[in-house]
């Protein structure tokens, strides 16, 4: 931003510019060159803004008529489904909106891995997205335990319960963050602030993250770098910005079909009756985004050793730009690695699935053995892919068509949507 | 090409699974004609009506309700009573207010305002009275059991002699339906427990729609104007996709590119 000439028209203008470059700062989000053929997987950073401010926005009306009391909770989320003008729309938005959110940012994460968009120069977006990541599931974990449900209870019975593996402070860790001898009053008040302040922490790292992302600029579906400006880019506005409108729209209405016909089927029926701590339901599990972690954590016997490998699946994320050995950003280029990918996204929905099971007889050895595949393909297959795999010719430009040739189906369509 | 289908083969592989994991743990639910299903689903004025009527003759003597207000009979969406009958069945009710100005509690009918009487002071003299089972608040139930309306219409239809081998402690009832298939719910119904005001034969299945309608009335008040508004905003959203993808074309005509 700082090789920014701009000057305002207006003598007004000028003055306030001068003294504080907000139109500056537009002016370089307008022209900001935008490489001109991101598909439709880039669309989804714009996606999860909305998703962001969705969630601030209906949260921050929640909290007007919430009460977070252990014996009130239930009965004020009631009184906001019966009660309260649009309450019911607004909770449902809200509810969902989470489920939304999750389903957007591991797009967003997916898109990242099969594009290499978290290699350099890129490490510090890509590490700030992560952050963003652990905050988001913080946030939707102490946001599910909110309406004090039978899930809402024995879930955060369990996730802080994972903390008493901390060898000889473990136990006192837990006290001091139920603020008592079990999951009460006090815990319940502690998640509702911490709930309400996370998102504006994850606001100011969106903003970081989105001026990270601004130096260096988009990566692209061809993973090379671009001149800037040049024939390969376009304007973000309103190139970008009309091309983001339309796939915010298309998710819209997929949000709209969960809230408006089927707002609870991503969620779970336990969570409709009252927190009863005499009462240990049946099966207890997180919500659907969550459910991966959940079976990385089931499925190692030691649970100091299961809270590690669940933590560690999301913190290797962070080592990825250096774990990835290759300098070939995108898979189009790279026919190994995208069957390593599409087998990565299959690992993970199978974790899911199993997550979502006992854990039990042959769902325990699948989760087992997805575990085990999951860490493989990040500290062994990746380190030597980028060694060993042979890779195909990358194009001079996005205009210009690949030098040498090849007969790999997919560059050519690739090339021939790009020319 | 060849990694998306083998993607979405791995898919319907992995649903196929999941059918049969849960189809073999448990019985299939019964199901009915609800109206209130689907894009348009509305609720059945009458059914609902009747359905009060199951509940607060059958049900509410050990089932409170204590999300619902007399008033929310009346309102629009749910059984739709019109005021005066709505202010007469409140008025059947006697509840205790105070204290007054002497400091003394008294009691008066039930108005509009009142949420539902609830049948036990208390949760404690609840499972007393039901031999230690308390007997779940009904204002969400349709919302909190898996299986949601189809378990409660099963549930109450399920009602059947234990099969042999199974005994039952005493207080103790077989129902095909029910988690572990015991219930300390005695049946509830039998064909022509209760006379209907609007002459509907009171069949045991009749009376079971009619109370779950009602129930799920219950867990979902604004369920009509949902649907009314989803079809409206759907119907906005993709006209509005419509004129900006057309834009889109439009702009992106410019640039030598796909789009």
């Amino acid at each position: 931003m700082s090789d920014h000439n701009y000057v305002p028209k207006s003598r007004v203008a000028k003055w306030f510019n001068d003294r504080l470059p907000l139109l500056t700062l537009a002016n370089h989000l307008t022209d900001y060159p935008t490489p001109k053929n991101l598909n439709y997987w880039w669309t989804f950073g714009g996606i999860l803004t909305f998703c962001l401010i969705t969630q601030i926005v209906t949260g921050l009306t929640l909290a007007m008529h919430y009460i977070a009391h252990a014996d009130m909770a239930f009965e004020s989320v009631e009184h906001i489904m019966r009660d309260v003008n649009y309450g019911w729309l607004i909770r449902y938005i809200h509810s969902n909106g989470a489920s939304m959110f999750f389903l957007a940012v591991y797009i967003h994460i997916f898109r990242s891995l099969f594009y290499g968009s978290y290699k350099a120069p890129r490490e510090i977006i890509w590490i700030l997205g992560i952050i963003i990541y652990l905050l988001m599931m913080a946030a939707a974990f102490m946001g599910y335990v909110l309406p004090w449900g039978q899930m809402s209870f024995w879930g955060a019975t369990v996730i802080t319960n994972l903390f008493s593996a901390i060898p000889l402070v473990g136990e006192g860790i837990v006290t001091w963050l139920w603020g008592g001898y079990s999951v009460d009053n006090p815990t319940l008040t502690r998640f509702f602030t911490l709930h309400y302040l996370i998102p504006f922490l994850i606001l100011g790292l969106v903003v970081l993250h989105i001026w990270a992302l601004h130096v260096p600029g988009n990566n692209n579906p061809v993973g090379i770098d671009i001149k800037k400006p040049s024939k390969d880019t376009v304007p973000f506005h309103p190139y970008i910005v009309v091309k983001d409108t339309f796939a915010l729209l298309m998710f819209m209405i997929i949000f709209a079909f969960f809230v408006f016909y089927s707002p609870n089927v991503l969620g779970h029926a336990d969570n409709y009756i009252e927190a009863n701590p005499m009462v240990t339901p049946a099966h207890i599990v997180p919500e659907w985004y969550l459910l991966p972690f959940y079976a990385i954590l089931r499925s190692v016997p030691d649970k100091l050793l299961g809270v590690i490998a669940m933590l560690s699946a999301i913190l290797i994320l962070a080592a990825l730009p250096w774990l990835d050995t290759s300098k070939i950003r995108s898979a189009v280029f790279r026919p190994l690695y995208r069957q390593f990918f599409w087998i990565l996204v299959i690992d993970v929905l199978v974790l899911g699935y199993v997550g979502a099971m006992p854990a039990e007889g042959l769902y325990l050895l699948v989760a087992r053995v997805a575990t085990a595949y999951y860490f493989i393909h990040f500290l062994v297959i990746l380190p030597v892919l980028g060694f060993k795999e042979k890779t195909i010719p990358l194009p001079m430009s996005i205009s210009e068509p690949v030098l040498g040739g090849t007969g790999n189906l997919a560059t050519a369509k690739n090339n021939k949507h790009l020319d | 090409m060849k990694k998306l289908i083998a993607l979405k083969f791995f898919i319907l592989i992995s649903l196929g699974i999941s059918f049969s994991a849960n189809s073999a743990e448990k019985v299939d639910l019964m199901t009915t004609d609800w109206t209130f299903k689907g894009l348009f689903g509305k609720f059945d004025r009458a059914s609902l009506q009747r359905g009060y009527q199951v509940y607060t003759e059958v049900c509410a003597a050990c089932h409170s309700m204590k999300y619902l207000s007399y008033r929310n009979l009346m309102e629009e969406g749910g059984p739709e009573f019109s005021e005066a009958q709505a202010k007469a069945i409140a008025a059947q009710f006697e509840i205790t207010d105070g204290p007054n100005s002497e400091g003394e509690m008294f009691q008066r009918p039930a108005k509009l305002s009142d949420k539902f009487v609830m049948p036990y002071p208390n949760a404690k003299a609840a499972q007393a009275a039901n031999g230690g089972a308390y007997p779940p608040d009904m204002s969400v139930l349709a919302k909190a059991r898996k299986g949601g309306v189809d378990y409660l219409y099963s549930l109450l239809l399920g009602y059947e002699d234990p099969p042999i081998g199974v005994s039952l402690d005493e207080g103790v009832h077989y129902n095909k339906f029910m988690y572990g298939n015991k219930i300390k719910m005695p049946k509830p119904l039998e064909d022509d427990l209760i006379e209907y005001s609007d002459g509907t034969p009171a069949t045991e299945e009749q009376m079971a729609k009619d109370v779950v309608t009602f129930l799920m009335w219950s867990a979902e008040p604004h369920l009509e104007a949902r649907h009314k508004m989803g079809f409206k905003a759907i119907i906005y959203l993709t006209i509005l996709t419509l004129l900006v993808y057309l834009s889109m074309r439009k702009i992106w005509s410019r640039v030598k590119s796909e789009v």
